[in-house]
């Protein structure tokens, strides 16, 4: 299909391979994108929330022209049972500052900026062509990618893997296993639209104020999960993920578990008069460390969600994922600028360099936190129970006595979690987060 | 065509909840004649195969008077859940869709 050479070939465009084909293409290297998508962003879900330092190290200035949403100034984490919230607030008018930190954004509008910017650099994008294999020469480097325009080839020094969550290209080359329905979720969510007016004053905000809201608790029906809400200019993104093992188990449906989260007495109004728009499901890899693949090799380098590149405790992604293209493409265009191979051996740099970053960082430090959320499900149902309870007992002014009520409140912890529960859930839960 | 009747199912007092009037929302371009996913033929399907049945964010997939399972694949949203659940099993052959076809998300 395509006669020449490339320096590189990236699969996918979302921020992982838009990252690794930016960074090569401004420093000169020859670069060919595929995109199985009609457009870049047309396959890809998030909620979204976008971390400006991972960009900025890409595009210093992408504030001038990114489709951005809102910039987040707090940040609400509720915890649920099936009348209540018992909530944590953070709100900061330091966050209204000239570069703020994190924007809300909608995916399908912010992969098609990226993806302008990536060819402004000078690759080269394909859209609507599928990558079905690795190309390998005789003694297994990986040489190039077979994609399904006609049986098309195209070969290039280096491929890099962007492939998302569903890594197919990378899984059936055996660079790495099938996802396991225990360490990767299920998210559904939901495009919601209202005037930016309506949404500002039910959000307490002004001008480009964001607000974002992750939930935990009875939501999820006892599965290990989170829900979340997060205003964009004219619309409400409203999702709600669990992990997939535990939805098989549960017999609910995804969509089930999003209205009835929708429903709930404290989300309802939030979203009252709301047109939807859209309905989408996506994949997140949350087996962190331990779950982490091969990630280079003879010729091919992961990135993103295909390298299971994912904090879930944070719910970072896609920083990960612009970080970690970003590091690829810069190892790339040092072993060009060297003359030498994309050899398992010289690509070996790219992780050396990712561990200096806060991803390897992070998702070590959280190694164990996966496993511990998947074996306490009591985290997502008995305690946010009991917290609601006991904000209900010291809150409600009934003619009880301040003391009865402490008691009634420890008694309750006691009865619903025993004293060695608490005792143990707490420390297995300091042992996982040190 | 799709799983009309799911709701939300096993939680008493869940709300009753169509799939299609969420799905009719999005955008397809369907690939005729060519769906990305199959099911291997059977008599029985395995208790991952059966979930799908519920699990499917799309609700693409139902048992029929065999009580078989079968997969209408045109509300596919692409999640990759099916693959992943039935990997052990091997009862689902999931591909991407060919380029340019499929879901095509306007928000994502």
């Amino acid at each position: 299909m395509i006669r020449d050479k490339f320096d590189a070939i990236v699969v996918g465009a979302g921020p992982s391979g838009n990252a690794a084909a930016y960074t090569m293409a401004k420093e000169g290297l020859k670069v060919l994108q595929l995109e199985r998508g009609e457009y870049p962003g047309s396959k890809n879900v998030q909620g979204a929330i976008l971390y400006a330092d991972a960009l900025e190290k890409i595009i210093p200035d992408f504030r001038e022209d990114a489709p951005l949403e809102r910039h987040v100034i707090e940040q609400r984490l509720w915890t649920m049972d099936d009348t209540s919230y018992v909530g944590m607030h953070y709100r900061s008018d330091d966050f209204n500052e000239e570069k703020p930190n994190r924007y809300t954004i909608i995916r399908a509008q912010f992969d098609r900026w990226f993806s302008g910017k990536v060819r402004e650099a000078g690759a080269v994008l394909l859209c609507e062509t599928t990558v079905t294999e690795l190309l390998r020469d005789p003694q297994g480097r990986v040489i190039g990618v077979r994609t399904d325009r006609d049986g098309g080839t195209a070969f290039a020094d280096v491929v890099i893997l962007g492939e998302g969550v569903n890594g197919l290209v990378g899984q059936r080359s055996g660079l790495r296993p099938e996802l396991k329905p225990d360490t990767v979720a299920l998210a559904v969510k939901e495009m919601h639209f209202l005037p930016r007016e309506v949404i500002e004053s039910r959000f307490n905000l002004a001008g480009n104020e964001g607000v974002v809201i992750e939930a935990m608790g009875t939501i999820t029906d006892g599965m290990t999960g989170t829900g979340f809400i997060y205003t964009n200019q004219e619309s409400i993104s409203i999702g709600i993920g669990c992990i997939v093992s535990d939805f098989a188990e549960s017999g609910r449906t995804p969509y089930g578990l999003l209205e009835a989260f929708k429903r709930h007495p404290s989300v309802r109004p939030l979203l009252e008069g709301s047109e939807c728009k859209e309905y989408a499901a996506h994949l997140i890899p949350e087996g962190g460390y331990n779950a982490m693949p091969e990630l280079f090799g003879d010729g091919w380098i992961v990135v993103g969600d295909a390298g299971q590149f994912v904090n879930a405790v944070h719910r970072e992604g896609s920083n990960l994922a612009m970080t970690t293209g970003r590091i690829a493409g810069e190892t790339v265009v040092w072993l060009k600028r060297r003359r030498e191979m994309a050899t398992k051996a010289n690509l070996a740099e790219y992780q050396r360099r990712l561990e200096e970053t806060f991803v390897m960082k992070d998702l070590r430090k959280y190694r164990r936190i996966p496993d511990f959320l998947h074996r306490n499900k009591h985290i997502f149902g008995v305690y946010p129970k009991l917290l609601s309870a006991a904000a209900q007992t010291w809150f409600r002014v009934d003619g009880v006595d301040k003391r009865a009520k402490e008691k009634q409140i420890f008694q309750s912890f006691r009865s619903g979690r025993t004293l060695p529960g608490l005792i143990g859930d707490a420390l297995k839960l300091a042992r996982s987060w040190r | 065509m799709m799983n009309t009747t799911e709701v939300g199912a096993g939680a008493p007092g869940a709300p009753l909840v169509k799939v299609e009037e969420r799905l009719f929302q999005n955008r397809y371009l369907v690939d005729a004649g060519r769906p990305h996913i199959k099911i291997k033929p059977h008599t029985e399907p395995s208790k991952a195969l059966m979930a799908l049945t519920h699990l499917c964010p799309a609700g693409c997939y139902s048992q029929n008077d065999k009580g078989q399972v079968e997969a209408v694949v045109d509300g596919c949203v692409e999640c990759g859940t099916c693959r992943v659940l039935t990997a052990k099993t091997g009862e689902v052959e999931w591909n991407y869709p060919r380029g340019g076809f499929g879901v095509l998300f306007k928000f994502g």
